[in-house]
């Protein structure tokens, strides 16, 4: 009786031995760094504080989706930075699902050729480092095109030169009711399918949810055109001479080269990877479950929309949201082509004038884990939704 | 009547060979148009010659497509490239798309592209300028690294490969050794040749280290420690000790939400700061630091994958035997464990190959950083293609070699449970 009392003590003092050394160690290192850290920013006249971020940054910023100039606070330079960094990373997963998807499919397609290309593109463009292949578009590739004056033209509406891609701006009048529209036409096309799922299910009728469901959606934001007065002009972007050997294009929107250089190269990176995802999750519906859905009466796009896709999906999902948080992670790259993000704005230039290392990287560095956070968050979320409940 | 009937075993002794021809004919138009510049169609209106050999191509694919011909290689084709007319119009496109751009660039590469010369005068014709690659190989290799001494380098990678190259046919119990000298006592007498300092060696500083050398060293620096510590890493998340199992994961979810860049920033300019004042810590050896503390956190995720992947059987025979936490993790659990687990430290080392490029951020120049400074001389400006496609190039061979060799060593440890 003693003795077994005796040695679960032992565990436990067993167990708290390396505990408490290692709170201890990883204490001490703390200390010891924030000691240091004091004295130095001590003898450098600077205290540990986030008041700057209210003063004014009279630096300018080259792309902002906000009103920005020299005037405004440093705050409001991070805020042009991560907007901006949120800009460049949506871009590039729109652009790097489509190619993914694409891709994925083309590798598992029964043309040879088609899979062959498929195959080497996931090869070539998987084992070239992405900053290579974002200076290859920024210095190499776009630097070949034209000058303003002989822009490429695509039918006078759009320009694309060595200074930018130069697009029609959208000039929208009651824009907020055309949103509204939109909205409604989504919430009625939630509530049409989930009414058709209840009359199949019960009834076993068919309702043609996909016309519909189109219709609705074209139908909608059309009528609000017709009766609420919405408009939508444009305003296309004309060649203008500033000086005998200067051109410019005024009006329109400008899409900087260095956002295109960067989108460029991350969505065709980070398709790679979504591209192998996605084959493996095709892949990995067995063939017995197409067998069976086609031994049921299915046709064949029955089987892949009912059968094979909610099945790939739960494989494809999870690691393609990792890839997009790569590709988030991975825009800070902008910082080596001057594309104006978080980490050139606020780690670059904010950091240079300020001199605040501790604070800034912090600051840097927390918004990238909160994103990374928040999105390993609802990954669990969605895992736990979807995983397969077995009875 | 016959003509339009569909393509059948009946007709395949007409359908055949008229779609046959048709096809290559297509073919060819595209071909002497992309080679030779010339329309055999010219004959025709514009806009129909344009699309004439897609016509063409997709009639004869039509009339060759037969089910079970009879003829082999026609069936096999057919199968392949040709089973429906989505996929012969797809083949078609595809094939095109190769023969269109073979021409531009093959004289982009070759044979317009200049080899022969010494400055960028001599670069005359339209193509690659690989004349600017010649001049400056040197210092792609060896960066700033003085010309007289980089024999100190090669020496160092020529021990490296001798004695990788000798282990694979040494017996086992020697390789042992082998295996263990290039782990614990070669990297710091490699570091100590490149490095000098002491046996008559001029000392270098790290500064002057760079091109594809540096990419190299740091590659094999990060790998060596970054492995260890990913394994502990993930020990410790495993862990049934609370405070390690926080610490670990706290640590492990810190570097891997944030962007190496921030992490390489951090040791550049945040962690100088942290140190008492006056103490210096070599540049290179502070990004060394950061990115294997990045790597190992991606290493430890990893790791993980493969411990959680074993049955709870082996722990509990491990334990049954009587073996402790140590004994059963080093020659049970990990052996088994990280061979399930090599694509995925594949694919880690080969995100930390292609990470190296970074370190651009704190002012080291490897191979890319080093084509950035060569085609911003004055003298060499307008150099970025052949700069960045030469460097793509060199990191593709490194990196397609390392994923290859991975699913090879993959295939050979592959085990059947």
């Amino acid at each position: 009786m003693n003795l077994k009392k005796l040695n679960i003590e032992n565990k436990k003092i067993r167990d708290l031995i390396p505990q408490a050394l290692t709170v201890l160690a990883l204490v001490s290192v703390i200390i010891y760094f924030a000691s240091n850290a004091q004295i130095n920013m001590g003898n450098r006249g600077i205290s540990f504080g986030f008041g700057f971020l209210n003063q004014e940054a009279s630096f300018d910023i080259t792309f902002s989706m906000i009103e920005y100039d020299g005037s405004h606070s440093y705050g409001r330079a991070f805020l042009v930075g991560l907007l901006n960094t949120i800009l460049v990373s949506v871009i590039g997963i729109f652009f790097a699902t489509i190619i993914g998807v694409i891709v994925g499919i083309s590798r598992l397609s029964d043309n040879y050729l088609i899979a062959k290309v498929a195959e080497w593109y996931v090869e070539i463009f998987r084992n070239i480092p992405l900053i290579l292949q974002i200076f290859f578009w920024y210095f190499a590739a776009l630097r070949a095109l034209p000058l303003p004056e002989n822009g490429i033209n695509f039918y006078d509406i759009s320009f694309l030169t060595i200074k930018g891609w130069y697009v029609p701006k959208f000039l929208w009048i009651n824009f907020n009711i055309f949103l509204l529209s939109i909205i409604a036409a989504f919430i009625s096309i939630y509530f049409i399918n989930s009414y058709a799922t209840k009359q199949r299910e019960q009834f076993g009728k068919q309702l043609p949810t996909t016309i519909i469901s189109l219709a609705l959606l074209i139908l909608l934001p059309l009528i609000t055109f017709l009766v609420f007065g919405v408009s939508l002009t444009f305003e296309y972007p004309v060649l203008k001479q500033l000086s005998p050997t200067v051109f410019t294009y005024e009006g329109g929107v400008s899409i900087i080269p260095e956002l295109i250089a960067l989108a460029l190269a991350l969505s065709m990176y980070t398709a790679t990877f979504i591209a192998e995802n996605v084959r493996a999750g095709i892949l990995g519906v067995s063939k017995g479950q197409k067998e069976a859905a086609a031994s049921i009466g299915l046709n064949k796009n029955q089987i892949l929309k009912l059968v094979v896709m909610p099945q790939a999906l739960r494989i494809i999902i999870p690691p393609t949201t990792n890839q997009y948080l790569n590709l988030t992670k991975n825009s800070s790259l902008a910082a080596a082509i001057a594309y104006p993000d978080i980490v050139l704005v606020f780690a670059g230039t904010a950091l240079m004038q300020t001199g605040r290392a501790i604070e800034i990287i912090s600051i840097t560095m927390l918004t990238y884990l909160t994103l990374s956070i928040s999105i390993s968050i609802f990954m669990n979320w969605y895992n736990k939704k979807m995983a397969i409940k077995e009875k | 009547m016959n003509l339009i009937a569909k393509p059948s075993k009946n007709n395949i002794k007409t359908y055949v060979p008229i779609g046959l021809s048709l096809v290559s004919l297509s073919f060819l138009d595209v071909f002497v148009n992309a080679f030779f510049d010339y329309n055999l169609m010219i004959f025709l209106p514009s806009q129909l010659s344009y699309f004439l050999p897609l016509l063409l191509g997709f009639i004869g694919f039509y009339l060759i497509r037969i089910e079970l011909s009879g003829i082999h290689y026609l069936d096999i084709l057919n199968k392949n490239i040709n089973s429906n007319n989505f996929n012969a119009l797809l083949t078609l496109l595809t094939i095109f798309i190769i023969i269109k751009s073979i021409p531009p660039m093959l004289d982009w590469f070759i044979l317009e592209a200049n080899f022969i010369g010494n400055s960028k005068e001599d670069c005359t014709g339209n193509g690659a300028c690989w004349v600017f690659i010649k001049v400056w190989f040197n210092r792609f290799m060896y960066g700033l690294y003085p010309d007289a001494e980089q024999w100190r380098i090669n020496t160092a990678f020529l021990i490296l490969f001798v004695i990788v190259g000798a282990s694979f046919f040494v017996s086992e119990k020697l390789k042992k050794y082998f295996i263990l000298f290039l782990i614990f006592v070669f990297p710091f007498l490699g570091i100590k040749l490149i490095s000098g300092g002491s046996f008559g060696l001029e000392y270098v500083e790290s500064a002057a280290w760079g091109g594809l050398s540096l990419t190299f060293i740091i590659s094999a620096f990060a790998i060596l420690f970054c492995f260890p510590i990913g394994v502990i890493l993930a020990l410790g998340r495993r862990s049934s000790l609370p405070a390690i199992k926080y610490i670990s994961i706290g640590f492990i979810e810190l570097w891997r939400g944030v962007p190496l860049i921030t992490v390489l920033f951090m040791s550049a300019v945040m962690f100088p700061m942290f140190l008492p004042d006056g103490t210096f810590i070599d540049k290179l050896i502070r990004v060394l630091i950061a990115i294997t503390l990045f790597e190992a956190a991606y290493m430890a995720e990893v790791v993980r994958g493969g411990l959680q992947a074993l049955p709870k059987g082996q722990y509990e025979a491990a334990r049954s035997l009587g073996m402790g936490y140590w004994k059963m993790n080093f020659l049970i659990i990990l052996p088994q464990a990280l061979k399930l687990v090599i694509p995925g430290i594949a694919n880690t080392l080969l995100a930390l190959v292609k990470d190296t490029p970074l370190i651009f951020v704190v002012g080291l120049m490897e191979l890319a950083g080093m084509i950035g400074l060569a085609k911003t001389n004055p003298k060499w400006l307008g150099m970025a293609m052949e700069g960045y496609v030469f460097a793509g190039l060199v990191f593709w061979i490194i990196c397609y070699a390392m994923s290859r060799y991975s699913q090879n060593l993959e295939k050979k440890l592959s085990t059947e449970r």
